[in-house]
């Protein structure tokens, strides 16, 4: 069966390669631009695996994240948090927050549909 | 492609590599069209001139709403401008990114054709038909011109080069 | 144009967003109007910008706005004060960094150095002398997934055949070393979805390994958590990788379980394990893992347990770790350690806040645009149908007709909703506009202070596209021409500093732009000597105030300044007028001498309607854009004169007026119409010309839907566009400008042929 993956990004160039590189590899991809969107739209969804970045408006991802794991319906969603920073204390967070793993971006499609194929096996 | 391989691939045609095509008549000459590129077919209603177009082109209609130029073919190839009637029809073509009305007299056939059937124009043809036409056909012992639809409108780009 | 090229050309017009995001916000915060959401909003644009960049290796973008992210991120933590100093540069680094992304899109070349002395200066503010790193562009493998098989209960070897997983890279060569690994993950881990399972493949795949798996912690059944964890993995890995690649694999779960990896240096690889030295570990982590879970228990029961609590089993395990984080307070975590945003999708205390948008969709353009023909469709059939009813000669007051004027009424609304769809604040262009007010400013050396209003006014898409060049332009020109230098202001009793307002606002189902300046105000007896100098009117001509202030929308003129340093294109006011009337618009100038100009620009909401005069040519019916006609007029038999080869005139309040017989013009019949028999529209056309057209009838006025004849066809000479009437035909809407033009070329032709 088709996986669906969630993606949330406020930029949309992010979002179009996310898109592009998860759609290529057969999964169907659902988009939200910020967390609070991730939310809502995972009301209505529910995907295999959650890509979302961290820095975003409304509800960031550690805000996301947290409300992901707080529903019962997604707690057990592996969510990958893709971010420009390499810091131990945005990992942590992240972590702390309930995030599977993360990607370091700029990313390499190839690695990202990997990471997201391994977490959704 | 010699005429010997021609006679030689009619006897096994290739289905899989079969083309429809839509033929229509022009005075008493029968042409056609691939049917991939056919959008549909409609009557002639009368056409809103442009200024300044060249003879062929009859003016503008309304299709569902986009405006669509109609090519008057025959006058297109060369022959004498079409006086329309009620049963003319408007062949709406698809050219690149542009939707195209082909006025003709009338349509006569849907064909099934390899592409090898397809016979160079013969020397004959006027210099304009020889432009427009891909090939000819010859089928039931009836002559069948292709036409290329990609030089039936005036580009501007083809007139300013 | 394929799949990346697409995205890259969305990553620069989303990049043209974030800096004009970036520009206002900065000014905010400069201006004290900033709170710590537009300080993350500031940090967020150049952040995107910065992620955008890499993904393309863009590498000079990625410095530059690594350089900038850094700064805004001391901004952004409170590092850096928000001094007017620091702000001012990173004004200049979001000029440069749009200029960079500029230069990267049309791939052109910039001087290295501006942007290395931003850096320098950015730099300099930096409170422990900012080190630039590169963004590291590794993908971190994750990890995860797949069950722990639930029936491995019983404690047994379990042998992973790597050759599953066979696409691994191929390690370095080198000696095969043994690694003894021990990882028990914590109900965390799982919590988290990561999956023990998925960890031991990767770990499996970087050489031969056995893996027991005891599960001599699970508890009874009835006391068995779903979601704990009770496994504990022994792991004998002989591989060619070091250490830190082993650590990689469970990078993202060393906070979430307890790993111990130990290197047997001296004996080769042996299939066994440590059995004794593993019963130890073993009973030391079954205690702890028993307490974990009852403090685990505990706290969901109590609530919340301070994290401390923990701290009195195996401090070893727990150093850095959140083993607490189990199942049961997933989502409700220690108020002292949350983050700052609170989820609460039932009542979102960030809507509270005022300022956040409604919801909204990002929908194709496409889709709109296809929406919006249909709605023409639907318009221009309802039209249809009720010409066929009036000409079925049904009462005004039948059921049908009355019925149909109800539609009218509907199609109408949605005609308008569906265009509001693609109206948007023209905010987008308000913003590009300080940046150039600081570049103009610096150049002419004055003090501009520049004041916005009504930058939420909406208008159509298209029309907010083209406003940006005329508009830039005017606020040049107010800087360039209207505002006076400091010291003139000074000696004048002004403050030292100008203000240019430009402003927006609805009236009348148009957008009026207001650009004013309260600088000197139009120099009539220099504009009038300079457009007397043009050959642009007599030198004696007597010209009100105001015809005076209009010279300067005339072709031609364009004051030498204007040319030199500002514009530098040398575009003068006559483009600007120009490309307005294309837009459907009209522009007006008021001027006091001494107190300022005020430009103001009325422009249709949208491009894809037109209020149009229907009339009749020659047997056709062409549209002419309402907004072209002065007045229209019946020609007396006195009012008409020959000029000479086939040119006439036509007298209006005794000014002599070209009268252009479109029918001729369009070459809808050979000779000149008899104007007796027709009607002359005055209209206006660039640098404010009039000239009459003569055409047969008018039908009337009314609003049409524009259609393009270029999408299927091509430009037509004289036609702007098309359009479809009641009647379901195609009808011609008429560009006057174009009109105008050709009919003075052929009236030159006609005299250079009777010269000849």
């Amino acid at each position: 069966m088709t996986k669906t993956i969630l993606t949330v990004d406020d930029s949309r160039t992010m979002r179009d390669m996310l898109m592009l590189a998860l759609s290529d590899a057969g999964y169907r991809v659902v988009q939200a631009e910020d967390g609070m969107h991730g939310l809502e739209v995972l009301a209505g969804e529910k995907p295999d695996v959650i890509v979302t970045d961290i820095n975003m408006p409304r509800l960031d991802g550690f805000g996301f994240i947290e409300g992901v794991r707080g529903d019962d319906r997604h707690r057990a969603v592996p969510i990958l948090v893709l971010t420009t920073e390499s810091d131990a204390e945005k990992k942590e967070r992240a972590r702390r927050a309930g995030a599977t793993g993360w990607i370091v971006k700029p990313f390499d499609p190839i690695k990202l549909v990997a990471a997201v194929r391994r977490v959704a096996s | 492609m010699t005429h010997s391989e021609t006679n030689s691939s009619r006897r096994a045609p290739d289905p899989a590599r079969a083309r429809e095509l839509i033929a229509f008549r022009i005075g008493a000459q029968e042409f056609c069209v691939d049917i991939m590129s056919v959008r549909e077919i409609r009557g002639w209603t009368p056409a809103t001139a442009l200024p300044q177009s060249p003879g062929f082109l009859r003016g503008v209609v309304n299709l569902r709403g986009a405006v669509l130029p109609i090519v008057d073919l025959s006058a297109r190839l060369g022959f004498a401008p079409a006086e329309p009637t009620a049963r003319h029809v408007i062949i709406v073509a698809q050219i690149g990114r542009q939707v195209v009305g082909l006025l003709v007299d009338a349509v006569s056939d849907i064909l099934t054709v390899t592409d090898d059937l397809l016979q160079p124009t013969p020397d004959v043809a006027s210099e304009m038909a020889k432009s427009f036409v891909r090939g000819v056909l010859a089928i039931d012992k009836r002559m069948i011109s292709q036409i290329a639809l990609d030089h039936v409108l005036p580009l501007s780009e083809r007139d300013a080069a | 144009m394929d799949a990346m090229a697409a995205i890259k050309q969305t990553f620069f017009q989303e990049c043209e967003e974030q800096l004009a995001e970036l520009e206002s916000g900065l000014t905010a915060i400069l201006e004290g109007d900033g709170d710590a959401e537009t300080v993350n909003a500031v940090f967020r644009a150049v952040h995107s910008i910065k992620g955008g960049a890499g993904a393309f290796s863009l590498d000079d973008l990625v410095r530059f706005a690594h350089i900038f992210e850094t700064a805004l991120d001391h901004l952004r933590a409170g590092r850096l004060a928000p001094s007017p100093d620091l702000l001012k540069v990173m004004l200049r680094a979001s000029d440069a960094l749009a200029d960079l992304v500029r230069a990267t899109r049309d791939e052109t070349n910039l001087e290295p150095q501006r942007f290395a002395a931003l850096a320098a200066e950015l730099r300099a503010f930096d409170p422990a002398s900012m080190q630039q790193t590169g963004a590291a562009a590794i993908v971190k493998e994750t990890d995860g997934a797949a069950d722990c098989a639930d029936d491995e209960i019983v404690f047994r070897p379990i042998l992973m055949d790597e050759s599953m997983f066979d696409e691994m890279d191929a390690p370095p060569a080198a000696a095969p070393r043994l690694f003894r690994i021990r990882f028990r993950p914590k109900p965390a881990l799982y919590a988290k979805a990561n999956e023990a399972a998925l960890l031991l493949r990767e770990v499996s795949n970087l050489g031969e390994c056995s893996i027991v798996c005891d599960s001599s912690e699970l508890p009874f059944l009835p006391d068995l958590d779903p979601e704990g964890a009770c496994l504990t993995f022994l792991i004998t890995l002989s591989t060619e990788c070091d250490e830190s690649s082993v650590r990689e694999i469970f990078e993202f779960v060393e906070w979430d379980c307890d790993l111990d990896i130990a290197e047997e240096t001296d004996e080769p690889a042996g299939d066994g394990v440590d059995i004794s030295a593993l019963v130890e570990r073993l009973q030391a982590s079954v205690e702890a893992e028993r307490a974990a879970l009852e403090e685990a228990n505990a706290r969901s029961a109590a609530g919340a347990t301070p994290p401390s609590a923990r701290q009195n089993f195996s401090p070893a395990q727990v150093e850095g770790s959140d083993t607490g984080d189990g199942v049961g307070s997933i989502g409700k975590s220690d108020p002292a350690k949350s983050d700052p945003v609170k989820i609460d999708p039932g009542k979102s205390d960030l809507a509270a806040k005022g300022d956040q948008p409604g919801p909204s969709i990002r929908v194709d353009l496409e889709r709109v645009d296809r929406l919006i023909n249909l709605v023409g469709e639907l318009v221009i059939n309802q039209a249809m149908l009720a010409q066929r009813v009036l000409e079925e000669g049904l009462a005004r007051a039948s059921g049908v007709a009355t019925g149909l004027d109800e539609l009218e009424q509907l199609t109408r609304e949605i005609q308008d909703s569906v265009m509001a769809i693609r109206a948007q604040p023209v905010k987008s262009v308000f913003q590009r506009m300080p940046r150039l007010v600081r570049e103009v400013a610096a150049m002419t050396g004055k003090a501009v202070r520049l004041v916005t209003d009504g930058e939420n006014t909406e208008v159509d898409k298209t029309v907010i596209e083209r406003i940006a060049d005329p508009l830039t332009h005017m606020i040049r020109n107010a800087i360039d021409h209207g505002l006076e230098t400091p010291d003139v202001r000074v000696r004048a009793g002004k403050a030292e500093e100008g203000v240019v307002h430009l402003s927006a606002l609805h009236r009348s189902g148009r957008i009026v732009i207001e650009v004013s300046d309260d600088g000197a105000g139009i120099d009539r007896p220099r504009v009038k000597a300079i457009a007397a100098d043009k050959g642009l009117i007599a030198p004696d001509a007597a010209l009100s105030d105001d015809e005076i202030d209009n010279l300067i929308f005339l072709p031609g003129f364009s004051t030498a300044a204007a040319i030199s340093d500002i514009s530098g294109r040398g575009v003068g006011m006559d483009v600007v007028r120009r490309s307005i009337q294309a837009l459907g618009g009209r522009i007006s100038i008021q001027s006091r001498p001494g107190r300022g100009s005020t430009f103001t620009m009325s422009l249709p909401l949208t491009l894809a309607v037109l209020d149009g005069m229907v009339v009749t040519v020659g047997g056709q019916t062409l549209v002419v854009p309402l907004t072209a006609i002065v007045e229209t007029l019946q020609p007396k038999v006195a009012d008409v004169h020959e000029f000479g080869g086939g040119a006439r005139v036509i007298a209006i309040r005794d000014q002599f007026t070209p009268l252009i017989d479109v029918g001729r013009e369009l070459g809808y019949r050979a000779d000149n119409a008899d104007p007796l028999a027709g009607v002359a529209l005055l209209v206006e056309t660039e640098g404010g010309a009039r000239n009459a057209m003569l055409v047969d009838a008018i039908l009337g006025q009314r609003q049409v839907v524009i259609k393009s004849l270029e999408a299927n066809y091509q430009h037509v000479p004289g036609i702007a566009a098309a359009t479809i009437l009641g009647d379901g035909r195609v009808a011609l809407i008429l560009d006057v400008d174009a009109i105008v033009a050709s009919s003075r070329a052929d009236s030159d032709a006609h005299l250079l042929a009777a010269a000849g």
